[in-house]
């Protein structure tokens, strides 16, 4: 009996220990570094933005195949992103909202554009089909202010002559979470219409004058597809991929354009991405014929001062990588890739903005 | 583990023929761990309620009681009140109360008092087996199966019936405070039935057969002996039904239609806590937005702690009237 209460003690003190020891080695496994310098074997972590997810996932499988080199990135969103990287619980962040230079700053971090994509209006109107409802900006704006409740409204037949439009019920579906795609299509509304601008106004997530809200590109495109006479928006690949009806949208030069991947790249083209502070550029409303107006760029966030030299120049590789060879696979996810112009300028910002003890972490020559 | 091993132990051998020191050790080892464990629970409940007002406190020091009292949430501006939240959350566990609470009770006394054993075995076997079905099938449901069919049958119907009156009015969109209800109705009946049924079997069957052999009929046996006898059972598994209700998440995030508006529509979308909760915590960045969302989970527990409350007060008072009468 007494030896049996010993080894009940002594079983739960083992057991104590044994969690004790899981809890500390479950708290600080995310910093835990690989203490090599070759690059293979390296795990790298990044975290953020939904919208780019398949691409980089896409990418990570790739480079890892070519390199040997790991990296996990988990879509928790670009709020989340951001949130981590403050933190550094990852090495890098991502976010479909740059944040502004100041906010850089002060928190230390620095920011490049990796990837463009579109931001498309999608409808479930009866008799209308994928690319023949055209809208303009502010006829859009009206809509998500609750102003044009019905599709056969005066000022939509009058830009729409030839179309028949059905006596329903407009329903307009917006974004629960916050959402990059939030903060393009909302800057966008901001750009042309000075009511939405001083009623709503941009960001991730903004007060809806009206509407229902559905969590993520997929909560959304369950609400359109379910809700007659239903308007809402979506990434442009999910759109695709889903094959749901988008709209004509007007852009700055008076034309209706389609969203492509070829009228994205006329939006970035036009960018003046040198003078522009931690590349915080806003795409939306962009000049050019062939312009799609509702075009945003989603972004990598760093530390500016990298602790682990190496881990950092893992990371680095990886996006020169992307910029070099990323571009097949973007096109084939509906991607757009950056310019080889503006990578060159992210590289020399790599350069003059990150060191490691002092040293920068990336020479021009590629290290 | 450690009571089985002692309460074994002690069943091999006889309990007076052990030393006095062997005998105490594990009694005192089963006393402190089930303290212990006991005591979780209200550290736990503390921990909580205070983590929550600590990390409310941004939201509270600026909005004080209005926060409680606005339908405004505006993360531009980071103005937020919980009204809509707080309304949607009550709302939508009341509709579900009036349809599960009837129909759990017709299903636990027909289950109880008219059907043949094995009807009833089955029938309270497949109760069971609904509420372990993932809340999220229940929010797949609700959008592709019920919500159509609202949008398309009847909320038409019902406005054909009862004309533009503010209660039903809107587009048909299938996706708001209606079908959240019923949803939430139907994921709470297995509860309420299940307790109430297991209630209504514990009524001492020499009860019923005198009231039978005074000549009373099944109707009158059940209002006047089953129900005023399990009445506070009853009670007790309306409640947790109720809480249940209050805190549900993922279903009706699917079908509530996550909009801060507040409409008096049953058939507008709107939000409730715990879908607020869901949707916007991930993405919240600013401190001042994060510490609303707090002061929200703060306004739940608060809800079902009231609630919880008025269960008591409302049993204990029962108690008291059953023992006078």
């Amino acid at each position: 009996m007494q030896m049996m209460t010993n080894r009940m003690i002594k079983f739960l003190l083992g057991l104590a220990l044994t969690m004790a020891a899981t809890a500390c080695g479950g708290g600080s496994a995310p910093v835990t570094s690989a203490g090599s310098t070759s690059s293979s074997g390296i795990t790298l972590n990044g975290a953020g933005a939904t919208f780019p997810y398949p691409l980089y996932a896409q990418w990570a499988h790739e480079y890892g195949a070519a390199s040997g080199v790991k990296l996990n990135y988990q879509s928790i969103g670009s709020g989340g992103g951001i949130a981590q990287i403050k933190a550094k619980t990852v090495d890098f962040g991502a976010s479909d909202a740059p944040l502004k230079s100041d906010v850089l700053d002060s928190e230390g971090l620095i920011q490049f554009p990796m990837v463009i994509g579109g931001v498309v209006p999608v409808i479930n109107v009866e008799g209308i089909s994928s690319g023949q409802l055209k809208l303009t900006g502010t006829l859009l704006a009206d809509i998500f202010l609750g102003k044009i409740r019905k599709w056969n409204d005066p000022s939509i037949a009058s830009a729409n002559p030839g179309l028949s439009l059905p006596d329903q019920d407009i329903t307009v579906v917006h974004r629960a979470d916050g959402s990059g795609t939030t903060w393009i299509f909302t800057n966008f509304l901001s750009a042309v219409s000075e009511s939405w601008k001083s009623k709503s106004g941009s960001g991730t997530s903004v007060e809806w004058p009206s509407g229902v809200g559905g969590k993520g590109n997929e909560g959304v495109s369950s609400y359109v597809e379910r809700v007659k006479g239903s308007i809402g928006y979506v990434e442009f690949a999910y759109a695709l991929q889903n094959k749901m009806a988008h709209v004509l949208m007007e852009n700055r030069d008076r034309s209706f354009v389609e969203p492509s991947i070829e009228t994205f790249q006329s939006a970035a083209a036009n960018a003046d991405w040198a003078n522009a502070p931690g590349y915080y550029l806003v795409l939306v409303d962009q000049p050019g014929a062939r312009t799609w107006p509702i075009t945003g760029a989603s972004f990598i966030l760093m530390h500016r001062e990298q602790p682990d030299a190496a881990k950092a120049l893992a990371v680095l590789k990886f996006f020169d990588w992307a910029y070099k060879n990323g571009e097949p696979s973007a096109k084939k996810l509906d991607y757009v890739s950056l310019p080889g112009t503006v990578a060159d300028l992210v590289r020399a910002s790599w350069t003059s903005r990150m060191s490691s003890g002092g040293k920068p972490v990336w020479s021009n020559s590629g290290s | 583990m450690v009571p089985d091993a002692s309460g074994e132990a002690s069943r091999e051998t006889a309990p007076r023929a052990l030393p006095p020191g062997a005998k105490a050790l594990p009694d005192f080892l089963f006393r402190t761990s089930a303290a212990v464990a006991a005591s979780t629970v209200i550290v736990l409940l503390g921990g909580i309620f205070l983590e929550l007002c600590i990390n409310a406190r941004l939201s509270i020091a600026r909005f004080g009681f209005s926060f409680f009292t606005r339908d405004v949430w505006n993360p531009v501006t980071e103005d937020f009140g919980a009204l809509s939240s707080i309304y949607g959350t009550i709302v939508s566990s009341g509709l579900a109360m009036l349809l599960a609470v009837p129909l759990s009770m017709a299903i636990a006394l027909f289950l109880v008092e008219l059907a043949p054993p094995l009807l009833s075995r089955v029938v309270g076997d497949a109760i069971e087996l609904l509420a372990a079905i993932p809340s999220i099938i229940y929010g797949i449901w609700g959008l592709f199966i019920l919500s159509p069919l609202i949008a398309d049958h009847v909320q038409p119907w019902i406005q054909e019936t009862f004309g533009e009156i503010p209660l039903f009015s809107g587009p048909p969109m299938g996706i708001g405070m209606m079908t959240s209800g019923i949803i939430l109705g139907f994921m709470i009946l297995p509860y309420i039935c299940a307790v109430t049924r297991d209630v209504l079997k514990m009524v001492p069957p020499v009860l019923k057969e005198s009231a039978y052999g005074m000549g009373a009929t099944t109707w009158e046996v059940t209002r006047n002996v089953s129900i005023p006898y399990g009445l506070r059972g009853i009670i007790g598994a309306v409640f947790l039904g109720l809480g249940r209700a209050l805190g549900e998440t993922m279903a009706v995030t699917f079908v509530i239609g996550n909009d801060h508006t507040l409409s008096t529509s049953l058939f507008a979308a709107g939000t409730t806590i715990s879908a607020t909760l869901a949707n916007e915590f991930s993405e919240a960045t600013t401190p001042m937005y994060l510490s609303s969302l707090v002061e929200l989970g703060l306004a739940l527990m608060a809800i079902s702690v009231v609630f919880q409350a008025a269960a008591y007060f409302w049993m204990s008072r029962l108690g008291r009237v059953t023992a006078r009468a």
